[in-house]
């Protein structure tokens, strides 16, 4: 490319000025505007939309809550309660915080179930969906990190329990806890460098999901058939089309929001957070958010407190390797009628070890989480490399086009199997 | 499609209340009772009478072992008391101050900006005084317990005899809905032992939910205004709701009968 001014369209002539020397305006325009979406995506193609608002209130709250918050033991659990009471609308800022957390996982949960179901991970996506996995990764650090910072007993006997897994290491183990500390046993310099890291990762998690928007725009979206767009009968422009239905979302989204935080605010929380830290009573159960209650039973469904741990980080790992590890080249399970239900009983394995990790570790929930853990792991290793070989797939329709539209509009042509014409909101 | 969201919405509806309720299966001591409390619901508001009369068992009874640290005088303003109310109840505590310009350390009575006084200078005095136990602070109580208003009011008027073969340790009482079902916390509310200002009968029941009714309040000062600015926030909300989904529909109408 020459060097010299971007030729740009835009008519006003400060934007233009602008734009001719730094194209944001065309960039928005191309990414935004007239970006070629899809034209079949049902309300599952909401939830990355809704995860990066989610985003964007954490931060805003979180830095509200911050100008207020004091990390140090022996203030922090009252700073907050200072929050809620005295601080004006603190406790609105506050509670959309504390339940923006959950919402927030709630939103990721459904993004990354679509992505299962509908194959997003797959070639050529698979740099895509790992940048997605990243940012997972990270939101569970700062969202672990943020629930220590109220110092409430769950905070402090959660950071106790979840920091001393690192022990479990051979050699480095103990190392990585005593610098995970700041000293050798959670304290105040855990509480500080945790507040640090809450505040820092956030922004992250902005530099992630700049690069997994950016990944996205060069595949393009994947769609409920997983079929490429084939041409511009395939696709329609992002605005109107897409900007207004996700403003749908936004809005059904913000209700169950403010229903939480206005009505319910402390239903996802644990009591036990409401009395301040002491390192010489142990809560009667530990248990973690309910978002991470999955993880808590695969590591309490392994009786070696090392194999615990590495079953732990490898059920989320194991997603990394998810694009290679699905041998099938159809995308949508809407044609996998037998991976389909394989999924489905996945997404049961998860609800039941959500169920399992926030009872006591005793039976039968120990046996129960151990065969869900192992339908998890084997739904990855085993279940998704052989049915891709195995599994007889209806054939593919022609194009998104024909199979939402159907023959009477694109004219004449076989209806593909299973694809029957549908109206766009069911799709 | 439809029927998998629909499975898995009941599976996470049925999660979501079977996590709460297990707590209960887990633990040795009984499920609070539900005493009805009209704040409890989802629109529900403090009962000021009540929350006064709670403030007056708070004061003469429970006051004597238990802080309220977090509450300022002022706030009982938001209870229905006049600020002369308030402020003479602020005046009764002596509250110490400084340094002056002496450097020394003086006693002054409460004002409207100063908070509860806590009953022991430290966890040691308060321990030594009690037979061992920590008489913990009540601010935050209701939410610092499950279904926190139910159970503090079965736990004040659930004390019993123990039943036959039980035998309570030394110095503690037998209260089937604490866990381990023994408290050091001795029953408190007996059948006319003070005398509402209101003139409304002290019967135990009655000063349970009056001062339950109180610690609700001071839990969470803000529920009233935050649950009127709920409803205010989900109509907007449904309203934006139902126009932005029409003009979705509009956009979209004359794409399903051509190729775009």
């Amino acid at each position: 490319m020459a060097i010299g001014l971007h030729k740009s369209d835009i008519k006003n002539p400060v934007m233009r000025w602008v734009d001719e020397r730094l194209p944001v305006f065309t960039m928005m325009q191309k990414e935004y505007g007239t970006f070629p979406t899809p034209r079949n995506f049902n309300y599952f193609w909401n939830f990355g939309a809704l995860a990066m608002i989610n985003l964007m209130i954490m931060i805003a709250t979180g830095i509200f809550l911050a100008m207020n918050y004091t990390p140090h033991t022996a203030y922090a659990f009252d700073s907050v309660e200072r929050i809620m009471r005295d601080v004006n609308y603190g406790w609105l800022i506050r509670y959309v915080h504390m339940n923006g957390a959950s919402m927030f996982f709630i939103v990721v949960y459904i993004h990354i179930f679509r992505g299962l179901y509908y194959g997003s991970y797959k070639a050529p996506r698979e740099l895509l969906w790992m940048l997605g996995v990243t940012i997972f990764l990270l939101m569970m650090a700062t969202a672990f990190m943020g629930y220590v910072l109220p110092w409430g007993q769950m905070s402090f006997w959660g950071a106790t329990v979840i920091t001393n897994l690192f022990s479990a290491f051979p050699v480095v183990g103990q190392h990585i806890v005593t610098l995970l500390w700041g000293g050798f046993s959670v304290d105040n310099p855990t509480l500080n460098r945790f507040f640090s890291l809450h505040y820092l990762l956030p922004f992250v998690i902005v530099g992630v999901v700049f690069l997994h928007v950016a990944a996205l725009h060069i595949t393009g979206s994947n769609n409920p058939l997983g079929v490429e767009p084939k041409g511009p009968q395939d696709t329609i422009p992002f605005h109107p089309y897409y900007t207004i239905k996700d403003t749908v979302g936004i809005i059904v989204y913000l209700m169950v929001f403010a229903f939480l935080v206005f009505f319910m605010p402390n239903y996802l929380g644990h009591p036990d957070n409401y009395i301040p830290a002491n390192p010489l009573s142990t809560p009667a159960h530990i248990v973690p958010e309910w978002y991470f209650l999955p993880y808590y039973a695969i590591l309490r469904a392994v009786p070696d407190k090392l194999g615990g741990v590495l079953l732990m980080f490898g059920s989320i790992l194991v997603w990394f390797l998810l694009p290679w590890l699905d041998t099938s080249k159809v995308r949508s399970m809407k044609f996998r009628p037998i991976a389909r239900i394989f999924l489905i009983l996945w997404v049961f394995a998860f609800f039941v070890l959500m169920y399992c990790g926030a009872m006591p570790a005793e039976q039968p929930y120990v046996i129960i989480s151990q065969f869900a853990t192992a339908y998890y792991f084997a739904y990855f290793l085993i279940v998704l490399p052989a049915l891709g070989k195995l599994e007889r797939t209806p054939q593919l329709p022609e194009s998104i086009a024909r199979a939402v539209l159907g023959d009477r509009v694109m004219g004449g042509g076989p209806m593909p199997v299973g694809a029957a014409a549908k109206p766009m909101e069911k799709a | 499609m439809k029927r998998y969201l629909k499975a898995f919405a009941v599976l996470a509806g049925l999660t979501a209340v079977a996590v709460p309720v297990a707590v209960y299966a887990a633990g040795e001591y009984d499920k609070p009772r539900d005493a009805r409390f009209g704040f409890a619901s989802l629109l529900g508001t403090f009962d000021r009478s009540s929350a006064q009369r709670g403030l007056q068992v708070y004061q003469e009874v429970c006051a004597a072992c238990h802080g309220l640290r977090l509450l300022s005088f002022r706030n009982l303003l938001e209870i229905g008391l006049t600020e002369e109310q308030a402020r003479a109840i602020a005046a009764n505590v002596q509250v110490t101050d400084g340094p002056n310009d002496e450097g020394q350390m003086f006693e002054r009575p409460g004002r409207l900006s100063d908070r509860f006084r806590r009953p022991f200078a430290n966890e040691q005095a308060a321990r030594a005084a009690n037979n061992g136990a920590y008489p913990p602070d009540l601010s935050v109580m209701v939410k610092a317990r499950k279904n926190g208003a139910n159970y503090i009011y079965s736990l004040l008027t659930g004390y019993r005899d123990p039943p036959p073969g039980v035998t309570v340790g030394d110095g503690m009482n037998y209260n089937p809905y604490f866990a381990g079902r023994q408290i050091a916390m001795a029953n408190v509310l007996n059948d006319d032992q003070l005398e509402f200002a209101d003139g409304t009968r002290a019967t135990a029941d009655q000063m349970a939910r009056d001062v339950v009714t109180f610690l609700a309040w001071a839990s969470e000062p803000e529920t009233e205004q935050r649950r009127r600015m709920g409803i205010r926030v989900l109509i907007f909300l449904a309203v934006g709701g139902v126009l932005a989904y029409m003009v979705k529909r509009k956009i979209w109408a004359d794409l399903k009968t051509k190729p775009a």
